[in-house]
């Protein structure tokens, strides 16, 4: 069938299953705006600036379990998605960025918006394609998809130059993809996942300390029925958040710089650790020369660069999660296993009941704790609430004190600590899940730097809660120069009422509210959680609340600090 | 400790940068690099020499691995592969020093590949260890300009019995 390569791009996201795509267009992508306009099944989200629409594409992924997809033109549009690129790459979110690029012919010769976007990139994409001819563009598009959701999942780019996408061509679907590069393992070494249940047959401290590569890998009933029947401990970190059920006895919470003390503990004294799709980065492990010292590590991973590079691997098992967890689970045999870890969990309880997280209360402030207490009290139980936040104190404080049991209900930019992350998280997360109540916990210096996609939010009719922990700081920048530069405060005081949230988001046509006493708050929370509408709560919180526990930055993640003592137990 | 690499990838635009651009995010220094073709039109032989740790180098093998044109990476042993580089050495020459020059190149086994009034532009082919000592006798006697392609290697052929392949990388 005859056609032009915009229409081509369509017709090949369509075979794909694609349901939705977020971007906004220029010059260089208008024919594949036309090619919109004249009919596709794809939904097209509007976003207000190009690196909304790039979080909205990781957003949708990490909600869906499926590829995200963001367009922009070329030139500044494509350089403003290199946040989520970048972002998308640290947390192995899979993303296919499609980007108008220059004619051909002007390629090189510093046109009009022309940028080289595939070279600028090159450090933080898994691969990316300048689409030189018509006849390349569904085989490539093909293949983007493929790159980005196989192996260790990431982002990928496609530059499609306009005349490639105004040229006519005969469009037919390749039958199959060539990349003679791009081979991922299919499946775990069956002799190293027989070494690694020989380890957790004999192991009297075993944990499974998991990441984000167990959502990638759709593999968190497997994960839930090896730790059920070889009765170990699980701590997940940021990005498995919701990757094992919170609620679970096996659970051990949240290890690194701000978890519970009782959950570094957890990990930094067991004897076997087994990392499941984990990959020891600095804030989970402290200084890695006294990580879980006495531990030796199974780690099973999809990418073979991970095993061994920043801890040693005694049992490295390269492979798919979802088939080694289940290989892995079958080996365990429960009668030898019966019983021998229950000292060990009890060891845990302990520690929990020991220390567990604490703040001050105080009736005639709102602390910023007690929000997300609330929020959890309030959506308790619920299956249908997925949580987005943005990066800092308030995106701890969620980590700390949200319980959630279901996969994918957790959204938080980990490796790249993107602020600003949240709002266009949440809005491609509503349209991943229309079910769910989506849910922003916010900072107020991350809502100020994406906050003009409320419009997307409201227009697209992609409702979204967005509850603004406001301290009127930079929060966590403030936490570090009290205690670590000497109270020397540094360009970090935004103010609590500049601009008005409230009436910020009213002005976006959402709902506006503003709470700042404990005694109104549930029931604001319960306005906003029931409206069924776009809303922007502004919580406005004691600016002095630090967040703790804490490992300091280069110490020994068994050194936790945590909140300081004379403080009263909280819940 | 120095290692030298065969890496072979696919023949398209951005294949070395790529590469390039890996080694320079992660910290890892190239200490020559030779590109070229191959027995097959769409694949491209990439020898590189790096200094590292065997930590690191194992990460370079699998980084590298990963990267979606690439299609093998091997390390080439010492005394299990052939290893080669080509040097021009463009040297002062008065009528005095010829001779003495000539005999030294007849040592190296170089060839004269230009020669003037004044200078001569030698070519030598050898190991690159041998390629360092010609360098280094020559530069006393003037050493103008010198350009080296980087080391080039092919693990050996095959002896009777077990074939003597270079170990590949594990992925």
């Amino acid at each position: 069938m005859k056609m032009t390569g915009a229409d081509a791009i369509l017709r090949t996201l369509e075979a794909l299953d694609v349901e939705v795509m977020f971007g906004l267009p220029g010059g260089a992508i208008l024919p594949l705006y036309d090619a919109m306009a004249r009919g596709t099944t794809v939904r097209h989200v509007l976003a207000r600036h190009e690196q909304g629409a790039g979080h909205m594409a990781e957003g949708y992924a990490r909600a869906s379990g499926r590829v995200g997809v963001a367009v922009a033109t070329s030139g500044p549009g494509a350089t403003n998605l290199v946040t989520p690129i970048a972002d998308a790459w640290m947390d192995s979110t899979p993303l296919v960025c499609i980007t108008g690029q220059v004619r051909s012919f002007l390629i090189g010769t510093d046109a009009f918006q022309e940028c080289d976007i595939t070279g600028i990139t090159i450090p933080i994409v898994k691969h990316s394609w300048l689409v030189q001819d018509v006849e390349e563009l569904p085989h490539t598009l093909m293949a983007a998809f493929h790159v980005a959701s196989t192996g260790r999942c990431g982002p990928v780019l496609v530059d499609v130059p306009r005349d490639v996408q105004e040229a006519e061509f005969e469009f037919s679907l390749p039958d199959s993809i060539t990349l003679p590069g791009w081979k991922p393992p299919r499946r775990g070494h069956s002799r190293q996942i027989a070494a690694a249940a020989a380890a957790l047959a004999t192991a009297e401290r075993p944990i499974l300390y998991v990441g984000g590569g167990v959502l990638n890998a759709h593999a968190t009933d497997e994960l839930l029925a090896l730790a059920e029947v070889a009765r170990l401990p699980v701590v997940t970190t940021l990005m498995a958040k919701s990757g094992f059920p919170e609620t679970h006895e096996l659970f051990a919470g949240w290890p690194g710089m701000h978890g519970p003390k009782w959950s570094n503990w957890a990990l930094n004294k067991a004897d076997l650790i087994v990392a499941v799709g984990a990959r020891f980065d600095d804030r989970v492990t402290g200084k890695v020369s006294a990580f879980a010292p006495g531990a030796t590590v199974v780690h099973l991973d999809i990418d073979a660069a991970e095993i061994s590079k920043i801890r040693h691997a005694d049992i490295p098992v390269v492979g798919p999660l979802k088939g080694v967890l289940a290989e892995l689970a079958k080996l365990v045999k429960p009668d030898l296993v019966e019983g021998r870890t229950e000292p060990w969990l009890r060891q845990i309880d302990e520690w929990r009941t020991q220390f567990p997280l604490r703040y001050r209360e105080d009736d005639s402030v709102l602390k910023p704790q007690r929000v997300l207490e609330s929020l959890q009290a309030l959506t308790a139980g619920r299956d249908d609430i997925v949580w987005t936040t943005g990066v800092g104190q308030h995106q701890m404080w969620a980590m700390q004190y949200l319980l959630c049991d279901r996969p994918r209900t957790f959204i938080s930019s980990g490796g790249l600590g993107t602020m600003g992350y949240g709002i266009p998280a949440a809005v491609g997360a509503k349209a991943a899940r229309p079910d769910a109540t989506v849910v922003c916990i916010d900072g107020d210096g991350c809502f100020q730097m994406t906050a003009q996609e409320l419009a997307t939010a409201v227009l697209e009719d992609l409702p979204i809660v967005v509850v603004i922990v406001n301290n009127g700081y930079l929060g966590m920048v403030r936490q570090w120069q009290d205690m670590f530069f000497e109270e020397r405060f540094s360009q970090i005081h935004l103010t609590q009422t500049l601009p008005d949230y409230a009436a910020l988001a009213r002005a976006y046509g959402a709902l506006g509210f503003t709470v700042d006493s404990p005694d109104d708050l549930d029931a604001v929370l319960k306005e906003a959680l029931g409206s069924g509408r776009t809303c922007v709560v502004d919580a406005r919180v004691d600016p002095r609340e630090h967040c703790f526990p804490m490992i300091p930055a280069g110490a020994a993640a068994l050194d936790v600090m945590e909140y300081p003592a004379e403080e009263k137990v909280s819940a | 400790m120095k290692h030298t690499l065969a890496v072979l990838v696919e023949n398209k635009p951005g294949a070395l940068t790529r590469i390039t651009s890996m080694f320079a995010r992660r910290g890892f220094n190239i200490e020559s690099l030779a590109v070229g073709a191959t027995e097959r039109d769409d694949v491209s032989r990439i020898t590189l020499r790096v200094d590292c740790e065997q930590h690191s180098l194992e990460q370079i093998e699998k980084q590298m691995h990963k990267l979606v044109n690439v299609l093998r990476v091997q390390e080439l042993p010492p005394g299990e592969s052939v290893e080669r580089e080509l040097a021009l050495l463009k040297v002062a020459a008065p009528a005095s020093k010829r001779t003495e020059l000539m005999a030294l190149a007849e040592v190296f086994g170089a060839r004269v590949a230009d020669l003037g009034p004044d200078a001569i532009v030698f070519e030598l082919i050898g190991s690159p260890e041998e390629v360092d000592s010609f360098q280094e006798l020559v530069r006393p006697q003037g050493l103008q300009e010198l350009v080296r392609t980087g080391r080039i290697g092919l693990g050996r052929a095959p002896r009777g019995g077990k074939p003597r392949s270079s170990q590949q990388v594990m992925v």
